[in-house]
């Protein structure tokens, strides 16, 4: 286990240093420094000293790969791509374009992000596979094609919606809940309940026919047709045999969203301002902070990275048909 | 005649797909799941309404030139046949229907009296006397001489075709059902002709901030949504189909790297890599406005762009299936029989694999359509979407869900957009549960 395990970090590394060479390439070799620096201080009538004061406060001045000014060991560490890429790999993400400490804000500000997340993801993933068994339970029947059809008409409709139209709804003519804002300890579940709700409602539509895709395939097997031949009643098969083993690709599938969890929902986030990374990566994208873009891109990987080995661990522990190699 | 980067791909896109079409027509493979979508009658609805989306998506793609008309000159077919519809603007917000603007204003009467009212429109429903005795039975009136209309041209038109059909009855090969295709045809057509009847009196669906038509804007806005859900699959298409069978076909390090190149690209939350490469791009475009000569082509090759990354972030998980599919079929019998009768591997890649994969590339076009409809709503609202000059649902979006605050609420610009782009996307779904229920061989095992 211990081997498969470390087995599975190794593979991680690769991934890692690819994500990174891939957003370093993206954030310096398509659009050089200058360029940005000329971006963010305006386009017309920029100095080649605005550039380069700019370029040293925000310490984009070193050379990309090698610095051959430096002697031995700084020729690789005094660059920018040691510098700004290869310090993600100890999350240390330096400094913001405005000047703020990123890994600072980021500890800070995944507490809200996890707080509208999980409770999402959990009672979502609850109503999903509720409403799955019960049109599977009652399959063939009106209750199915109604069902499926309310789940094509929800995932049809935008996202944006059912947050603009929540919010109307509930906070502007009914005033349940507050518009928008953040609270700390008990305070923040009235601002929370509108967001988790709106997600789980918007998610029902494809996660209802997809755990009832799931429900499906599986009811067909044999040990289904064994558990009814023995007489046990249809919810008991459904509940107990059809429900456990479905929970694999439940699990597996929940699982490796987990640590992207901290990351937060752009959108939900931005529109109830709760201040967690979501909105921060929004605010970042809006001020052209390429600094924390460049963080959250790296961060984001890492979490799903973290993710997929944690996929593999589960998959070991509840499934004993995978053998570990 | 002036042809944009989008413009040339779609209709590149249209003509493959109708030479594919012409080629594919007698092959017997197709006629079975054909079949099964067109006795499907909720596919067969959501198929027609897509092909009106789809003629005016295609009407908006011929640009050509039109002096004195636009500040850039450039307009579209469709905007020379709503011509009434975008210039005749008014001041600020309308409601839909309404004869008078949203807001107050001194309104100077014939004799001099000033007075502070609710000015009337300057085209919606100017050609009423009063208001508000006369307008619901007018509306009512333009509507029934509307959907007339819409049905004797229909009417004609079957007459026509009546004629035409009589003679060379018994040819069609598919199943199907002409009375109910042709009704839904007729119900969509005269319906078209009531609203087309109707925004030329009014403004149907009120006007925005700056007084424009936000029917005309929902409608211009079709051809954005068409474009981000056709050319992004397009674009990744070649992509996922030889690096998917590649891998799978070939296994060893070519499949360690495609496999490592998409774990990769998979990894990076799509969101933020797609807002990292529309802000290079933003760069890009800032800093060598050279290249982006006029307003029309700089925002064209913007919503190329965002196709583009669009494309490239999406492409992994179509070649994750295709790799897996591919790797079961290579030890298929047929296959190894090829491989020992001395086939070369790419014959066996043509005539074997990549037939035998063509269904998930299908299922696979149909279904991210619609979420990539979605998706440019979400992106325009982080503005790493389409460029602001653009006309889409998300802009439309974004720029009115502040007027939710005002009293009264202006909700129609939102309204209108969520609406259009949910009969779309509506549409769009049911069509791809049909193609993927006539397809997807596992799911026939069942019936």
């Amino acid at each position: 286990m211990i081997q498969y395990i470390i087995r599975r970090l190794m593979y991680t590394i690769p991934l890692l240093l690819g994500v990174n060479i891939l957003t370093f390439f993206l954030f310096f070799v398509v659009n050089t420094p200058d360029d940005m620096a000329r971006m963010q201080l305006g386009q017309k009538h920029v100095t080649e000293q605005a550039v380069s004061k700019w370029k040293i406060d925000h310490g984009y001045d070193l050379p990309l790969f090698i610095n051959s000014e430096k002697g031995s060991f700084n020729k690789i560490t005094e660059t920018i791509f040691y510098q700004k890429s290869i310090k993600l790999f100890v999350f240390q993400f330096g400094i913001s374009d405005s000047g703020r400490n990123i890994g600072a804000d980021i500890k800070q500000r995944m507490w809200p992000s996890l707080a509208v997340a999980l409770p999402s993801l959990l009672i979502g993933l609850l109503v999903n596979i509720l409403a799955a068994l019960l049109m599977v339970l009652f399959r063939q029947s009106y209750l199915e094609f109604w069902g499926l059809v309310a789940c094509v008409v929800i995932m049809s409709i935008s996202a944006l919606f059912y947050i603009i139209g929540g919010q109307f709804l509930f906070s502007k003519l009914l005033k349940l809940v507050p518009i928008s804002g953040f609270g700390s300890g008990v305070d923040a579940l009235k601002f929370l309940i509108l967001p988790v709700v709106i997600s789980v409602v918007s998610g029902l539509g494809s996660g209802g026919r997809w755990y009832r895709a799931l429900f499906i395939e599986e009811v067909e097997k044999d040990y289904v047709v064994t558990a009814r031949a023995k007489g046990l009643s249809e919810t008991q098969v459904l509940f107990r045999h059809v429900l456990g083993n479905a929970m694999i690709p439940i699990l597996t599938g929940v699982v490796v969203v987990l640590p992207l969890l901290f990351m937060g929902s752009l959108i939900m986030e931005s529109f109830f301002s709760i201040p967690g990374l979501g909105s921060y990566t929004i605010d970042a994208i809006n001020r052209q902070d390429f600094a924390i873009v460049r963080s959250m891109v790296f961060l984001g990987s890492v979490l799903y990275i973290l993710g997929l080995l944690l996929t593999d661990i589960c998959y070991t522990l509840v499934d004993p048909r995978v053998k570990l190699l | 005649m002036i042809i944009l980067w989008t413009d040339a791909l779609i209709y590149l896109l249209l003509t493959t797909a109708m030479v594919s079409g012409f080629f594919l027509r007698n092959y017997e493979g197709l006629k079975r799941p054909l079949n099964k979508i067109a006795t499907n009658k909720s596919a067969m609805v959501s198929m027609i309404i897509l092909v009106f989306f789809i003629a005016i998506g295609l009407l908006d793609s011929l640009h050509f030139k039109a002096e004195g008309q636009r500040a850039s000159g450039v307009i579209s077919v469709l905007d020379y046949c709503t011509q009434p519809l975008w210039q005749q603007t008014e001041k600020t917000y309308s409601a839909p229907f309404s004869a008078y603007l949203y807001s107050k204003a001194y309104i100077t009467q014939a004799d001099g009296y000033q007075s502070w009212g609710f000015p009337r429109l300057k085209f919606g429903g100017s050609h009423l006397l009063n208001p508000e005795t006369e307008k619901t039975a007018d509306v009512l009136i333009k509507l029934i001489v509307g959907l007339s209309k819409g049905f004797i041209f229909c009417l004609s038109w079957v007459g026509l075709r009546a004629l035409y059909v009589a003679k060379k009855a018994g040819q069609s090969r598919l199943h199907v059902r002409p009375g109910f295709v042709g009704t839904t045809i007729i119900v969509v057509v005269v319906g078209l002709s009531g609203i087309i009847e109707l925004s030329t009196y009014y403004h149907i669906l009120g006007t925005d901030k700056v007084g424009e038509d936000v029917f005309y804007q929902t409608i211009k806005s079709i051809r954005t949504g068409l474009v981000i859900g056709s050319l992004t699959t397009f674009i990744m298409l070649p992509l996922a189909v030889v690096f998917g069978i590649l891998a799978g076909f070939y296994r060893g390090w070519v499949d360690d790297l495609i496999q490592y190149c998409y774990t990769t690209l998979n990894s990076i939350p799509s969101v933020l890599l797609i807002a990292a490469s529309i802000l290079m791009v933003q760069i890009y475009m800032v800093n060598h406005p050279e290249l982006f000569t006029n307003l029309e082509s700089r925002a064209d090759l913007r919503l190329l762009f965002l196709c583009l990354i669009l494309g490239v972030t999406s492409w992994t998980g179509l070649c994750r299936m295709l790799r897996a599919e591919t790797l079961k079929l290579r030890e298929m019998g047929y296959v190894q029989a090829a491989k020992v009768l001395g086939v070369r591997p790419i014959g066996i890649l043509f005539q074997h694999i990549l037939p035998n994969v063509m269904h998930i590339i299908l299922i696979s076009v149909v279904l991210d359509f619609s979420a990539l409809v979605l998706a440019e709503a979400v992106l325009s609202y982080i503005n790493v979407g389409v460029d602001p000059s653009t006309y889409s649902w998300g802009n439309m979006i974004n720029g009115a869900r502040l007027e939710m605050a005002r009293e009264p609420v202006v909700w129609w610009p939102l309204i209108a957009a969520f609406v259009f782009m949910f009969i779309l996307v509506l549409t769009a779904n049911l069509f791809a549960d049909a193609v993927r229920d006539a397809f997807d061989p596992r799911r026939n095992q069942h019936d």
